[in-house]
């Protein structure tokens, strides 16, 4: 039963999961194009978080049709939220490869520390 | 009468600068007549679209957001009015247009901020003002400046989705994003472990965008390799925007609801905010560049008002609130100055800068009164708020004393850095045999002083915005007890 329980929560398990690679990804990566994909992993897991906790048991999508009653719906906000951020992260990584593409322009190359070195 | 955010969102074209700069003086205007209406008594509010408070997105307005909108539209106003010359110097013509409206962009994502009622627009606020600043910052004409913004965006990105996440999980619990509504719903929350989390997850990511320290890595760069007139609009009131929601959400929402919360926040806060005073002021004594002195010495300022937030009493808050409008007002005006200097001084270490006053005679005075208001000297803004954190520090226990002493030994370190800078201008000799009077442009003097004589005016008269930091502390006090 408790082992039932915690598998359960897979959804929320992936999320964490997803969540700490993209992060170490950022820390660790010295390289700025990994660094932003880390971000984007990053970003992707917190989508997943409100997806999932939009779900009802046995909802179907929020439409209103003729004839049917009683319906059972997921809740839309969450996914109208997500949809939000989805276009707030992509706009985020859009700016970061602009910087990328411009650091390579005037450096040369996109590794951390030969930047560090650079200057 | 709140679409300050609307109207500032036009598209300027052709005469970039003066639709920047009309639009950020009307939404000062807008800003005024707003808190006109606060001080008068009842706050306003505005459901967009027409949906009532609970389901639409409400925008409103009381005495905290009233002094902090004050801060930020003043901020954009008087940076864009002086912002001509310096930015001329500095981008490109053809990129000028782009630049004003990111510039436009910001301000109205700060507005934004400030203005929301909603936790989940925040967010989006939250993600233009910044986007928009990573552009302004981008711009500067160093290539330095690129590797900071990176870092900056990495930074911000992280904490921006730190508090994506705690506001996902209250919404979990509570189903609700409207801040009032949320705070009264958490009381029927039965299982309060989310809501801790949330707590947690929203201070750390706010904290990464306020640039608290041990998180400020990514400001003083930032900060130094911007365009000059954007690390003046930036040092007075970005970070002070995430304080705001960082103060406002904790006492709002959280304070009221959780156990020993108070307690928890104190010891979180409290820490961090002495540790960055005293680190900060101490490596801003050793900073050789003017720009990242002043940088730095942000970081130590945001520890004054955290310290005051983190006394959780209304004294403290409104030492708080107090040092969030006057240290706008010190820095700004020292950054204005900086510009100032910078348009005659391509190099701003302090050992090039000799004999600089005898060149810019104003622009030096000028920078000295926002100095000492900064330290805080009797007689400027700086001293009120400084007066008031130490009186909330003595009241806040057997503690007050040691928090004295910290307040007093970094307003000595402020003394010695300032002092730097004043020894560099005034009295050391001039690196070339060039000292030809060459003041800065009229239209950059004027503002910088008009900001100096504000630091002296506010320092002898503080009623207004000691009377909306008042309210604002009963007010979030009042949902604390």
């Amino acid at each position: 039963m408790k082992l039932l329980e915690l598998l359960g929560y897979f959804n929320y398990w992936v999320f964490a999961i997803i969540l700490t690679v993209g992060l170490y990804a950022v820390i660790r990566k010295t390289n700025l194009i990994k660094k932003l994909i880390g971000l984007s992993i990053f970003q992707s897991a917190v989508f997943l978080m409100y997806i999932t906790m939009d779900k009802v048991e046995g909802g179907t999508a929020p439409i209103i049709q003729t004839g049917v009653e009683n319906q059972i719906f997921s809740n839309p906000l969450p996914q109208v939220l997500i949809l939000t951020a989805i276009v707030v992260g992509v706009s985020t990584l859009a700016l970061g490869l602009a910087i990328v593409v411009r650091i390579n322009e005037s450096y040369g190359t996109i590794e951390e520390r030969e930047i560090l070195d650079a200057d | 009468m709140l679409s300050a955010p609307l109207v500032v969102l036009l598209q300027p074209r052709g005469l970039a600068w003066a639709g920047a700069t009309v639009a950020a003086l009307a939404s000062f205007a807008i800003a005024l007549a707003l808190t006109i209406a606060v001080l008068d008594g009842q706050p306003q509010v505005y459901a967009m679209g027409g949906w009532p408070a609970p389901y639409g997105i409400a925008l409103g307005v009381d005495a905290f957001s009233a002094l902090v909108l004050l801060v930020v539209t003043g901020a954009g106003a008087a940076s864009l009015l002086a912002a001509r010359p310096s930015i001329d110097q500095q981008i490109e013509q053809e990129r000028q247009p782009l630049f004003y409206s990111a510039w436009l962009l910001g301000l109205a994502g700060l507005v934004g901020i400030v203005v929301s009622a909603d936790a989940f627009n925040i967010f989006v606020f939250m993600e233009i003002s910044s986007l928009a600043s990573y552009i302004l910052i981008a711009g500067g004409p160093d290539r330095r400046a690129l590797p900071a913004v990176f870092k900056y965006l990495i930074m911000g990105t992280i904490g921006a989705t730190f508090y994506l996440i705690g506001v996902g999980l209250i919404y979990m619990m509570t189903g609700t994003l409207n801040l009032a509504d949320m705070e009264a719903r958490i009381g029927d929350v039965v299982d309060m472990n989310p809501i801790l989390v949330a707590a947690g997850f929203i201070t750390i990511g706010l904290a990464l965008k306020a640039a608290v320290f041990p998180l400020h890595v990514w400001l003083p760069n930032a900060y130094t390799q911007a365009p000059h007139m954007v690390t003046v609009f930036l040092a007075a009131c970005a970070t002070k925007v995430a304080l705001y929601v960082l103060i406002r959400f904790d006492y709002l929402v959280f304070q009221a609801k959780l156990a020993d919360h108070e307690v928890q926040f104190a010891l979180f806060a409290m820490p961090l905010a002495i540790l960055g005073i005293l680190v900060a002021s101490a490596v801003a004594m050793f900073e050789g560049n003017l720009k990242r002195l002043l940088a730095t010495s942000s970081v130590a300022q945001i520890g004054y008002i955290l310290l005051g937030a983190s006394f959780v009493s209304q004294a403290g808050l409104s030492a708080s609130v107090m040092h969030i409008f006057n240290h706008a007002l010190a820095k700004g005006g020292l950054f204005l100055a900086v510009a100032c200097l910078a348009y005659h001084y391509r190099d701003l270490r302090l050992d090039q800068l000799g004999g600089a006053a005898a060149r810019m005679p104003w622009t030096c005075a000028a920078l000295v009164v926002c100095g000492f208001s900064l330290i805080g000297i009797p007689g400027t803004a700086g001293f009120i708020s400084k007066w008031l954190l130490i009186s909330a520090a003595l009241e806040s226990g057997p503690w007050g004393w040691g928090l004295v002493a910290v307040i007093l030994v970094s307003s000595l370190m402020a003394v010695v850095y300032i002092w730097r800078i004043v020894e560099a201008v005034y009295f050391r000799a001039a690196v070339e045999g060039d000292s030809q009077p060459a003041e800065a442009p009229l239209q950059l003097l004027l503002v910088t002083w008009l900001v100096a004589l504000l630091n002296i005016f506010f320092g002898l008269f503080p009623g207004v915005p000691l009377e909306l930091a008042n309210s604002t502390a009963t007010l979030l006090a009042g949902f604390a007890s």
